[in-house]
């Protein structure tokens, strides 16, 4: 039996010597360093979590991979999932971003942030609309999804701008896990959900496992870590605060 | 891969020795929106109007793919094909409707003058076509004999919208098309331009000081100030991380809801 090495080659995310900072022009132009020297990458089919205490950066690590902070230095390579190139994501270029996250990188955010007059099945069925699957097939995977996140079918055609924390953040989280994106990003995606939904979002973790996705999260719900995580990198070892 | 639809180079405009806005380089690619946010006098209506071909520039080149596949300079292009751009593959939607709009014809006659302008004839299709497109901005069928002198202006605007989006053009020109609306008028008007936008697949250049405008409904940002690009990006990267100290002040001014 051969041994595989998981060089670079094979990696869906690779995370090099990455630094990011705050420069606050309103306050003088402070400099608040956040992270520096991030490096690691991601395989596919395993759970990936950032740990460390609270401010340490995590969030802002997600937020670079998927292209919503920039970077200060290094490189944020993303196999491209039609070509099977490394692209440099971090480079910032809009478009290539853009296609990155229509094609190889979800996100589930901590809150949804959500748009007036749309229905919640709408949103959740989107990403797939957007990648040319068809309305009626989109809808109903979304249906599928919600339904299994116990989302009353009465919220389904109504905006989520008036569902309560819960109720958004599974409309969030069926928007993220709809497409078969490699990589997924998750950032705290059961923080508002009861233990039975809590539930839920763990066998759906799995199932992306198994179907070979990479996820990349912030889990502080220790037992929803326990279940799903298959590795941990505690990100206070590169972050920028720490010899401050 | 697809080349920009429009092309914009080191566009300069002046006005005398006052700068209108100078140094502009950028791309719009089919199928994205572009906001040109920054406050009143950054240079961002100056913009907006030299690339609609509706201001001279003073310098610069701005170059348009054509539907034939030719990517002329709007300058070497003769007067006829410029008007024919403006009345069918472009679109021009002004803040106030009554800039757009002729206010003292029907609201068909409105939608259904931009198709005659491209050749239509028949009567019945033309109306027909205008009805649909009064449904496909929410204004009920029975107002189709109605002038916009009676509409609101809510109703104006998703006309104005109509009106232009008839001839199915591929780029549209906006300038702050929600800004003389109510708040309630204008979530309405903001997602109706979203869906259809993302339906046509149409590319945008639209004008805005408001940043939950840029977000709803652009992809890329461009910050103006003083006449120049001060930065640029993915919407959300700026608006989330944004590095010039004016950007900064821009978002730190909004008001958390």
């Amino acid at each position: 039996m051969t041994v595989v090495i998981q060089e670079t080659g094979n990696a869906l995310l690779s995370v090099r010597q990455v630094a990011k900072s705050f420069t606050m022009h309103l306050r003088d132009g402070v400099i608040l360093p956040v992270v520096n020297d991030v490096n690691f990458e991601l395989f596919a089919g395993e759970c990936v979590v950032l740990g460390g205490p609270s401010g340490v950066g995590k969030s802002s690590i997600l937020r670079m991979v998927y292209g919503n902070y920039a970077i200060d230095s290094g490189e944020i390579l993303i196999r491209d999932r039609t070509s099977g190139e490394a692209r440099d994501l971090g480079a910032g270029d809009p478009r290539l971003v853009l296609d990155l996250r229509r094609d190889c990188i979800g996100y589930v955010s901590q809150f949804l942030r959500a748009v007036p007059r749309v229905s919640a099945l709408d949103i959740v069925a989107e990403p797939l609309v957007s990648r040319g699957v068809d309305r009626a097939v989109a809808a109903e995977k979304a249906a599928g999804l919600l339904n299994r996140l116990h989302l009353p079918e009465a919220l389904f055609d109504l905006p989520p701008a008036t569902f309560s924390g819960g109720e958004k953040q599974r409309v969030n989280i069926a928007r993220g896990f709809i497409t078969d994106h490699p990589i997924l990003l998750l950032d705290e995606p059961t923080a508002s959900l009861d233990a039975a939904n809590r539930d839920v979002v763990i066998s759906m973790i799995q199932e992306k496992l198994d179907a070979g996705t990479a996820i990349l999260g912030i889990f502080h719900d220790q037992p929803v870590r326990d279940a799903v995580a298959t590795r941990t990198i505690d990100v206070s070892a590169f972050s920028a605060r720490k010899a401050a | 891969m697809t080349s920009p639809i429009l092309s914009v180079r080191d566009l300069e405009r002046r006005y005398g020795d006052f700068i209108g806005c100078t140094d502009i380089s950028f791309d719009v690619w089919p199928g994205e929106v572009v906001a040109i946010v920054g406050e009143s006098g950054s240079g961002k209506t100056t913009l907006l109007n030299c690339i609609s071909g509706r201001l001279e520039r003073s310098s610069g080149s701005i170059q348009y793919h054509m539907r034939d596949g030719r990517f002329p300079d709007l300058a070497d292009l003769s007067e006829a094909e410029r008007r024919f751009l403006m009345r069918t593959d472009w679109g021009f939607v002004h803040q106030n409707p009554a800039d757009g709009l002729r206010m003292r014809v029907s609201a068909g006659a409105n939608v259904g003058e931009r198709l005659m302008a491209i050749g239509d004839r028949h009567y019945g299709e033309i109306r027909d076509t205008a009805t649909e497109w009064l449904g496909r901005v929410e204004i009920a069928g029975d107002r189709i004999d109605d002038k916009p002198v009676a509409f609101s202006g809510g109703m104006r605007q998703r006309l104005q919208i109509a009106r232009n989006l008839v001839t199915r053009p591929r780029l549209i020109f906006m300038d702050e098309p929600t800004g003389g609306l109510d708040v309630s008028v204008q979530a309405r008007v903001l997602d109706l331009l979203r869906g259809l936008v993302s339906d046509l697949g149409l590319a945008v250049v639209i004008v805005t000081h408001d940043l939950a405008v840029a977000r709803l409904l652009s992809q890329r940002m461009i910050v103006m100030k003083n006449g120049r690009i001060v930065e640029t990006g993915l919407t959300d990267r700026v608006l989330d991380d944004p590095h010039h100290p004016y950007t900064q002040l821009l978002v730190a001014s909004i008001l958390e809801s």
